[in-house]
């Protein structure tokens, strides 16, 4: 039996622009299943991040359902999706988005305020997200003092700390060369062949998107799967 | 790291800004510590007023005296319970610049007219003893170090004796306390016959008159009758409720009140703008971090309680820095003064107001960008598509 995280059914998103009202997909239907690591590509405004959002839970569909492990998450109140992202889903983005008055340890602590853990199980969590990424000795540092690729592997251990269920990567290797976005993504293919976490990653680069089991191109609001690797 | 932490961190993102709105907010609270303080000691005479106490003074002006015989006759008016009187003695000790707040009284009637004056009693039966003997209020007794039995002379740079000396030597017999009232005692009484029997010129005058009228609501009848006796004389009076007297006695260096209330409020008004607007800026720059913190899964419950909670803590410690110094200022102040403000300093009640308005100007300028922070839509905050 499929184990399926994601169950997008009949999803729409509009935008209105003064009177216009703007359709980036309409009837869109797809499954992601626990454990995969799928790549959406597309062009600019074809919705890649947009439904990102959506599985994330932090933007509203125009229409259409979104299920995750169960639960129906378009139709949830602002303060229980705040809730929900913060036990189910890590987010990384292109640029980092990094709080620059903390510590990449505190950067990394960040969701797991949001939990009833006690202090030192924080750090010990926060200790074993950044050893994952091979930051450890870096703990201390803030992030102007780390470079594009530690400041996105810190990004990442924050993502990871609070053991979701799915990463959401919008454009992860977006601001980096060639050899650092490498490393990330082969972190990021690390943490799904060995961890099991389910990732959907968002970005315009076609190496990038060879890292991912499934390769999906979005184009005028449809699905074209061009690839699986093994 | 707790939420403490990220408040702080968030507060001081960039300090010199920071530090300059601490500045601020700290000038405010120095000047509203600093000019409250003063105010209360100015009108620390109100508040040891009694309802049912009257002051009579010339009809000219307080500092006209009147005749000694009014006193006596005062006594005779339906109504007036028991009746005293007090004349300014203007005196120093040793030195012009130590000033002395003495005054020359008739002691068995005023301790009974002020009866919250108390002294152990066998300091109070030596003062009605001998003509020379005062009573010290225990601050004033402090200031110059007086004890019971010491004796100095005082004198006045008012009055001159016949013999041309302006100093009339006394000693120390009674040291007055107001129990269980923070008001200074920081006066002298000597006794009016002693202080009247030398005195070269205006002999047989007195400053006013305190009296008594047992229930407030007999004060206008009582005050009616005493001015009436005294119309047509060449000494009117005026008779008013002791507050009203010390309310006029302090207006003669201005009103105060105003004063304090246009001063503090033209500060604060224009800090809470500058601190409100900069607040808006601060938290405007953070857009992109705060759609993070929602974005992680902090609600936008816990987003307004951060910024308010920042622009509070930036307010507390603005305004206790601010009054922080304001009691180093009024330290120094009081010691120039040479305990002519006794009682200087930031009391009890300044604090409570100071923090009070502390915690209201740091939610004031702390709530609209909390409000734009809780509204802040993430997909909006994280600028994409």
């Amino acid at each position: 039996m499929t184990d399926v995280l994601y169950e997008l059914t009949d999803l729409s998103k509009k935008y209105t622009r003064g009177k216009e009202s703007v359709a980036i997909f309409e009837d869109l239907t797809m499954t992601i299943n626990r454990g995969d690591f799928i790549a959406i590509m597309g062009p600019s405004g074809s919705g890649k991040t947009t439904l990102l959002n959506l599985l994330g839970g932090i933007d509203k569909p125009s229409g259409g359902q979104v299920v995750c492990n169960g639960l129906r998450i378009d139709n949830l109140s602002q303060a229980k999706l705040a809730k929900w992202r913060s036990s189910h889903v890590g987010f990384i983005f292109q640029f980092y988005n990094l709080m620059p008055t903390l510590t990449a340890a505190q950067n990394v602590e960040l969701p797991l305020l949001l939990t009833k853990l006690s202090g030192k199980e924080r750090k010990r969590r926060v200790q074993t997200a950044l050893e994952v990424v091979k930051l450890a000795e870096r703990a201390k540092h803030r992030p102007r003092q780390l470079s594009g690729g530690q400041q996105q592997r810190v990004a990442i251990a924050r993502a990871l700390v609070a053991d979701p269920d799915v990463l959401l990567c919008d454009e992860p290797t977006g601001d980096l060369d060639r050899a650092t976005a490498d490393e990330i993504l082969e972190t990021l293919q690390l943490l799904n062949s060995e961890l099991g976490k389910t990732i959907v990653m968002v970005t315009h680069d076609p190496a990038a998107a060879k890292y991912a089991r499934r390769e999906l191109h979005l184009d005028k609001g449809r699905f074209v799967e061009t690839g699986a690797m093994a | 790291m707790n939420d403490l932490t990220l408040i702080r961190k968030s507060l001081f993102r960039k300090k010199t800004r920071a530090i300059l709105l601490i500045l601020s907010i700290m000038t405010a609270f120095l000047i509203f510590g600093a000019l409250a303080s003063i105010d209360r000691v100015l009108n620390s005479s109100e508040e040891l007023s009694r309802a049912d106490r009257l002051v009579t003074v010339n009809k000219i002006n307080f500092t006209q005296t009147m005749p000694y015989a009014y006193w006596g006759r005062v006594g005779a008016v339906e109504g007036v319970q028991a009746v005293t009187h007090a004349s300014w003695f203007g005196g120093y000790y040793q030195d012009v610049r130590n000033f002395v707040q003495a005054f020359a009284v008739d002691v068995d009637t005023y301790l009974e007219v002020y009866p919250e004056l108390v002294m152990p009693a066998d300091q109070r039966a030596a003062l009605s003893e001998r003509r020379d003997c005062v009573a010290v209020g225990a601050d004033l007794a402090e200031q110059y170090g007086w004890a019971v039995g010491d004796r100095f002379p005082l004198s006045s740079n008012i009055w001159r004796q016949a013999d041309g000396s302006s100093a009339w030597d006394v000693e120390v017999c009674a040291i007055m306390t107001i129990p269980d009232q923070e008001l200074p005692t920081n006066y002298l009484l000597m006794q009016y016959d002693y202080y009247n029997e030398a005195l070269a010129f205006n002999r047989d005058q007195i400053g006013w008159m305190i009296l008594l009228t047992g229930d407030p609501a007999n004060n206008d009848a009582v005050s009616e009758r005493i001015d009436t006796l005294f119309a047509n004389s060449p000494a009117e009076t005026e008779t008013t409720t002791e507050a009203a007297f010390s309310q006029a006695f302090v207006e003669q260096l201005g009103n105060i009140g105003l004063i304090l209330s246009l001063v503090v409020g033209a500060a604060f008004a224009t800090i809470l703008m500058i601190v409100g607007t900069t607040m808006v800026m601060a938290i405007n720059e953070r857009t992109k971090e705060v759609g993070v913190m929602k974005t992680l899964g902090f609600s936008s419950t816990r987003i307004f309680t951060h910024v308010l909670s920042e622009s509070v803590l930036l307010s507390l410690v603005g305004g206790l820095l601010g009054l922080g110094a304001a009691v180093l200022l009024l330290g120094g102040i009081a010691e120039v003064a040479g305990g002519q403000l006794p009682g200087l300093g930031v009391g009890r009640e300044t604090w409570i107001q100071a923090l009070g308005l502390m915690l209201a100007f740091g939610l004031l300028t702390g709530f609209v960008p909390a409000v734009n922070a809780m509204r802040l839509k993430i997909v909006e905050a994280l600028g994409k598509d």
